[in-house]
């Protein structure tokens, strides 16, 4: 098991998400930046979708009650104060203390143990839903996580078998326009494609609300209440497009300009505020092509320490 | 209620948007998937003017997907149990409703206590069911300033739907009454009390 010493800003369980249960109103949740959970899960020779931590900005204290396999990603990490080498898993010896964070270099970062963490599921999934208040509550002060203790080879990750993240080397993140394209105005997915679209600080889990030229309706009405989709860029009466994360509801009613290619929204989900995203368009199979290659290269990625 | 082609659009690379003439199409095509299980469909989420399918890209064929959704099914037409949900009606915007429709408390429960209701679509909360069938007298706008907390259980109206607050959440919607029922509970099978297409009827008490 493992102690909470101090729980950072927002720490929640991630697994692969809540499905199934959508048609009835329950958010999937999961993680906010898929790849990293991914990755952080491989390094400790877990399934893809095993309960991890998601840590934002700042990270969790924990003490482990029994030796562990461990990795982080997307943040630094400490060991009974001693700085662990980045993008690699380690072992922590029963009764050591974890110190994660900060967050760098997104908003983002994950903890992974081999064997995946023990939370009870609800609806057959161990994720944290911060909108409906499903799975277990972000982690508090004194809260205990049951972990198993799986042995497991040390891993590190091979960066260059992956693509490099498109925000960070100032490519625009692929959007697939529609499907309500036909409720704005031409100009309105020029104008997201042209202009760089900054991340506010009233973002979260539920959608990174952007700041930028505003996409202009053509028509009146309301939109019929629709199925949404993490990756959504759904634009309110004021223009303003809101980028729906992991832990988006199920439905909503405004219209969506364009939708996120799968392999960008890892990055769409480790955008901190005040950083600046920009957007092109693709076609669907463009999209799908680059989920598919992400994906391939993931299998890559992971490599034993040698 | 459908022919033999539905129109379809892309939503991102893992979805797509099926079309419907409202949402009880919507649902009908949901049964038939739910039915065929074609392959690579993950889960279906009812719209009021659509079906959005979640898919596996690598494992589905759209083409397929199109036929299923197209294809009679004995589940179409089915009509699952109603459920009552028993109302006290208290609620702390009966007497706005009443101004606002021109009616007497007792007409607007007299009027809200009357039809068979049907679950469009859930979303806002989960097990928080959208339920079409009002009385076009009773479609009153939303409060101009929502309330920071609508108490699990508020029985309440807002446009052309009715619903149930399954836990406390802020809300807009006019609240009519109240009722003990579980709408949502986890621990539960089936979780949800309301699933797109269940007949609903309020009975006071």
């Amino acid at each position: 098991m493992i102690e909470v010493l101090a729980p950072g800003s927002l720490t929640t369980v991630q697994d692969a998400g809540r499905f199934g249960w959508r048609h009835v109103g329950v958010p999937v949740a999961g993680p906010a930046d898929w790849l990293s959970h991914a990755l952080a899960n491989r390094l400790v020779g877990n399934d893809d979708g095993a309960a991890a931590l998601e840590l934002t900005l700042t990270g969790p204290r924990l003490r482990f009650g029994a030796a562990a396999t461990v990795a982080v990603l997307g943040a630094t990490a400490a060991l009974d104060g001693e700085p662990l080498p980045a993008d690699a898993s380690f072992r922590v010896p029963a009764g050591a203390e974890l110190a994660v964070g900060p967050a760098g270099p997104g908003v983002r970062g994950y903890v992974a143990v081999a064997g995946g963490l023990a939370v009870p599921p609800v609806l057959g999934s161990r994720s944290t839903d911060t909108l409906a208040g499903l799975g277990p509550p972000p982690l508090a002060v004194g809260a205990i996580l049951p972990a198993s203790t799986v042995d497991c080879p040390l891993r590190t990750v091979r960066w260059a078998a992956l693509p490099a993240p498109r925000a960070r080397a100032g490519e625009p993140l692929r959007v697939v326009p529609g499907p309500h394209e036909d409720w704005f105005t031409v100009e309105a997915l020029h104008t997201l494609c042209s202009a760089a679209y900054v991340v506010t600080p009233a973002s979260d889990r539920v959608g990174a609300r952007l700041s930028g030229p505003g996409l202009a309706r053509g028509r009146p009405g309301e939109l019929p209440v629709t199925g949404m989709v993490a990756g959504a860029l759904q634009v309110p009466p004021d223009g303003q497009p809101i980028l729906l994360l992991a832990n988006h509801g199920p439905t909503g009613g405004y219209p969506i300009v364009g939708v996120l290619a799968t392999a960008d929204l890892p990055a769409a989900g480790q955008a901190r505020p005040g950083d600046p995203l920009r957007f092109a368009a693709v076609s669907r199979d463009a999209a799908a092509r680059a989920d598919a290659e992400l994906r391939a290269a993931l299998a890559a990625a992971v490599i034993p320490v040698g | 209620m459908l022919g033999d082609e539905i129109s379809l659009r892309y939503v991102g690379d893992r979805a797509v948007l099926l079309e419907t003439d409202g949402a009880a199409a919507a649902h009908q095509v949901r049964s038939r998937l739910e039915r065929a299980r074609p392959d690579g469909v993950v889960e279906s989420v009812v719209g009021a003017a659509g079906l959005l399918v979640l898919l596996d890209p690598a494992r589905c064929d759209l083409a397929a997907l199109r036929r299923a959704a197209a294809t009679p099914s004995t589940t179409d037409g089915a009509r699952p149990v109603t459920v009552h949900i028993p109302v006290d009606y208290d609620g702390a915007d009966l007497a706005e409703v009443a101004e606002l429709s021109g009616l007497t408390i007792e007409q607007v429960v007299a009027r809200h206590a009357v039809p068979t209701y049907t679950v469009a679509f859930l979303g806002f909360a989960p097990g928080f069911g959208y339920l079409s069938g009002l009385d076009p007298a009773l479609r009153v706008a939303r409060r101009d300033s929502p309330r920071q907390r609508v108490p699990a259980g508020s029985v309440a109206i807002a446009g052309e739907y009715a619903a149930v607050y399954p836990r406390d959440t802020p809300g807009g919607w006019r609240l009519l009454g109240r009722t003990d029922v579980a709408m949502f509970d986890p621990d539960q099978d089936p979780p949800a009390l309301l699933a797109p297409g269940t007949p609903v009827r309020f009975v006071p008490c």
